[in-house]
């Protein structure tokens, strides 16, 4: 028993079940970085005036991080592409590279992660706001019993409004230096992570679903760069056809990046 | 005729170079027990691996809610026969045999969450789709087999983890089947989020068997099978299928963002200032809880359509079955359910009237929701349409066919002062919308779901389940049924609200006497009643059960492949029918319901019976 159209198009529909398949996968996956996007947009539009932070990521490394991802789509297609005129040498040389740069990629989004778990704000029991980078605890720090210190590299502000809108010059040109607070000051302290207010929630998980996607597409495509590319041997039509729907995934990756970027980073 | 049929290349092509490997089939040798039953990429195998899960799934929801209809009919007081089992397994919770507030939310919460996710729609989408539908397109199987068993697997694991929640410390989720944030996020049990794991499995699984149904029917419709030649069971979960695949995503957006609630402390949900207990909580707020509720009733509303439009296909084909008849109505069946389909994405809100979101919006959700019962009402007009003349066989099916029309009609019908925001301000949380959801799916589309059973057993095993037993089965629960669930209507309209452990005595007027619109005596008693109507709804499914099981193996042996003189291709196989379905490839020349022909030697022309009376012609073989 076979199964039909599994590398041949159907006559009257034109297309074959994998790629129907992922065309309505990727449908799917519409609605649900739609959801995501949609919840966005409500958390924004329902924050209070002033509490939505502004310049909180870093600009230049996105904008890398698009090129990466943009120039990803061209050697996928290009992989595809050797694939259609059975250049097997082609084929290896373009995947590979859509390999590295997508593993790049990632290499600077955990980068930024790392940047955001290390950033603090610290409340101080002045009423003031330490804010910066952890630079070292003391072995003996012990926020609950206060004991102990800790050193940042950053400033501190008298308000909070300082640290939430980050787009100004003069936000931009605030001194940061060695700060050493001791527990006894603190009232409070919290990292950058998704738990320190709904921007960083939500940048949390819309991105790291997204890089879940990138780790997601780029097994798939070095299995087929790798072990799999044996098929290319018995069955290039169907090896093809592999080497397409993934790609279609891939340029779908692509395209959420596209939105995420702007949105996050740029307003 | 034959001129119709569309020139397609040979059905199943030679393996031009790719091999069996890529689709796990191996007929030249027997699999194995693993491969045949747990690994199986069979579709047939597979739809019967859910029917069992999901009617295991079903009695053990149905168990959860004696114990709490006990609860309500007499709080507080042990359980008797199972109260000290329940003890001895979920310890303090059930402390002396008795369900505490806690036990009956989290009891409530699954209840819901068991009948829906894992109860009706695997039974009415995955398992008859899965069997039913490749058969009646003349499918070898379905498009992704190995997709197809990545499906059930992930829905067994997501239904072991719902399991396994109520034996963890705290138990199992109580915010309901619909987890509304902050409740959701501030009980003190991590139940929510097992439950929340189990619903992304839940949805890996619909989505993936959504893929796999809709390029299904899009590609391996066998030749001359065109879109309104299929029968109205195919066309009602094709719709089912986009339904799933385009409503649950955003469910699955919520239940990742509501996970992060849950587990790394976020406020997705969380308001500012929000209290616990008479505390400030200690969470950066700034959420919204009503983004909760839209992102829930986008999947909600819709999910609605998924439990009741399979149902309808079931009910479709019995009754043009057993009219011998064709549907009335075709068409206009095939267009009202795209039409469904389309509309359930723009009604949910109606779910919301409650939460202060505004009169415009109110209004235009009352609209859409207004204009949704037009296209269900036409679905039910032509199926009671369809009996107008006809000479109707009555059997167990035909019986359960006949039994979901009224109860369908009754579950509907009373949707409509729901579905006003007006009235809906006061019915809201009753009883009112229990007993209203409960007769669309319990003796409505469950109903549809035994007929189904009871009609295609004996494609599944060559034998038929016992005709008298079935009756039985058929007129207890029939009876029962209403006897649970139309005093509810009366409860709910006297006010006696949903979600309450003590079954409303704090606001009975024997309590409060002097309390205004206090629930009176009649009304309270009312919960007696409906435990034992309910106990009795159980002791009326043992028939069933015996008659599945003994009818598999001493059940009447069918007289040859197609018991019930049926036109659609599901019955032009061998019984029960092998790997790879047909033993010839079906070429369709006529539609679906060609019952009743004038001069024709039968009263039924099946759909590949060419006029010679012949199958078609055979143009590729089937089997190596």
């Amino acid at each position: 028993m076979e199964i039909p159209y599994t590398v041949t198009n159907r006559p009257d529909t034109g297309i074959y079940n994998a790629k129907l398949g992922i065309w309505l996968f990727l449908a799917s996956e519409v609605m649900l970085f739609g959801g995501l996007f949609s919840a966005y947009v409500l958390l924004r539009v329902g924050a209070a005036p002033g509490d939505w932070p502004h310049g909180w990521l870093n600009v230049t490394l996105g904008t890398i991080n698009t090129l990466l991802l943009a120039m990803s789509a061209i050697t996928t297609l290009l992989a595809w592409a050797a694939c259609k005129v059975r250049d097997f040498t082609k084929f290896k040389i373009f995947h590979a590279c859509t390999i590295v740069l997508a593993l790049t990629f990632l290499g600077i989004k955990s980068y930024e992660y790392h940047d955001k778990l290390i950033h603090y704000e610290i409340q101080l029991t002045n009423g003031k706001i330490a804010d910066g980078h952890m630079v070292a605890e003391s072995k003996d720090f012990d926020l609950a019993k206060k004991i102990g210190s800790v050193t940042i590299e950053g400033h501190i502000v008298e308000d909070r409004r300082e640290i939430i809108d980050l787009r100004s010059p003069e936000a931009r040109a605030a001194k940061h230096e060695e700060i050493t607070i001791a527990a006894t000051d603190i009232k409070k302290m919290g990292n950058y992570g998704p738990a320190h207010n709904t921007f960083t929630a939500i940048y949390f998980t819309l991105t790291g679903l997204h890089a879940l996607h990138i780790l997601g597409g780029t097994l798939v495509i070095f299995y087929l760069w790798g072990p799999g590319s044996r098929m290319w041997k018995t069955d290039p039509e169907r090896f093809t056809n592999r080497i397409e729907v993934s790609g279609l995934f891939w340029h779908f990756v692509d395209l959420v990046w596209i939105f995420l970027f702007p949105v996050l980073y740029l307003t | 005729m034959q001129a119709n049929v569309q020139q397609f290349p040979p059905f199943r092509e030679p393996a031009a170079g790719h091999g069996h490997d890529d689709h796990g089939h191996h007929e030249h040798h027997e699999p194995g027990f693993f491969t045949k039953y747990i690994f199986s990429t069979d579709h047939k195998v597979i739809g019967i691996q859910y029917g069992i899960m999901a009617l295991s799934f079903m009695l053990f929801g149905f168990f959860l809610m004696l114990l709490m209809r006990w609860q309500i009919a007499h709080p507080g007081v042990p359980v008797p026969v199972f109260g000290p089992l329940l003890e001895k397994i979920l310890g303090a919770p059930a402390a002396g045999g008795a369900i505490s507030p806690d036990l009956y939310n989290s009891f409530g919460a699954m209840h819901g969450t068991i009948m829906v996710f894992l109860g009706v729609v695997p039974l009415a989408f995955a398992a008859f789709g899965n069997y039913v539908t490749p058969l009646m397109i003349g499918a070898p199987d379905m498009a992704f087999p190995r997709l197809n068993m990545a499906s059930f697997h992930a829905f067994f694991l997501g239904g072991v983890v719902m399991l396994v929640s109520f034996f963890i410390p705290g138990g199992a989720a109580q915010a309901g089947w619909t987890s509304y944030s902050p409740l959701a996020t501030t009980i003190p049990t991590h139940g929510q989020a097992f439950w929340l794991v189990g619903m992304v499995l839940l949805i890996t699984s619909s989505l993936l068997g959504a893929v796999n149904f809709i390029a299904t029917i899009i590609q391996l419709r066998t030749p001359g099978m065109t879109w309104m030649r299929m029968p109205f069971f195919v066309w009602a979960q094709f719709v089912t299928a986009f339904i799933l695949l385009l409503a649950f995503p955003p469910l699955e957006a919520a239940g990742i963002l509501q996970l992060m609630d849950n587990l790394v402390h976020t406020s997705f949900f969380l308001p500012t200032g929000l209290a616990v207990g008479g505390q400030i909580a200690n969470v950066s707020g700034g959420g919204s809880p009503l983004l909760w509720q839209h992102l829930f009733w986008f999947l909600g509303h819709p999910e609605v359509y998924v439990l009741i439009l399979p149902a309808m296909g079931i009910v479709a084909e019995v009754i043009a079955n057993n009219t011998r008849k064709p549907l009335w109505g075709y068409k206009s069946l095939v267009y009202a359910v795209l039409f469904v389909g389309f509309l359930s994405f723009i009604v949910w809100a109606h779910h919301m009237y409650m939460t202060g979101m505004g009169q415009k919006i109110a209004t235009f959700f009352q609209a859409t929701t207004m204009i949704i019962s037009i296209p269900s009402v036409i679905i039910l007009t032509c199926m009671f349409l369809s009996l107008w003349g006809g000479s109707i066989r009555i059997n167990t099916p035909m019986l359960f066919a006949l039994g979901f029309l009224p109860m369908f009609g009754i579950g509907g019908l009373t949707g409509l002062p729901l579905g006003l925001a007006a009235a809906d301000l006061y019915l809201h949380d009753t009883y009112y919308i229990i007993a209203h959801f409960h007769y669309v799916v319990a003796p409505g589309t469950i109903f549809a779901l035994f007929a189904g059973v009871y009609f295609w057993f004996p494609k599944m095993t060559g034998r038929k389940m016992s005709e008298f037993w079935g009756r039985v089965h058929f007129w207890c629960s029939f009876t029962f049924m209403n006897i649970v669930f139309m005093p509810m209507f009366a409860q709910g309209i006297k006010g006696m609200l949903r979600r309450m452990s003590d079954g409303a005595v704090n606001y009975s007027a024997a309590r409060v006497p002097n309390a205004i619109d206090a629930l009176p005596g009649s009304v309270m008693q009312l919960n007696g009643w409906i435990l034992w109507a309910a106990i009795g709804l159980g002791i009326s499914q043992i028939p069933f059960i015996i008659n599945l099981f003994w009818s598999i193996s001493h059940g009447e042996k069918v007289k040859n492949d197609n018991p019930w003189d049926a036109t659609t291709l599901d019955w032009q196989t061998p019984t029960p029918p092998p790997h790879g379905n047909f033993t010839h490839e079906p070429i369709v020349v006529r539609g679906p319901y060609e019952y009743s022909q004038p001069g024709h030697g039968t009263d039924f022309t099946p759909q590949d019976e060419t006029e010679t009376g012949a199958p078609a012609p055979k143009t590729a073989t089937a089997h190596h």
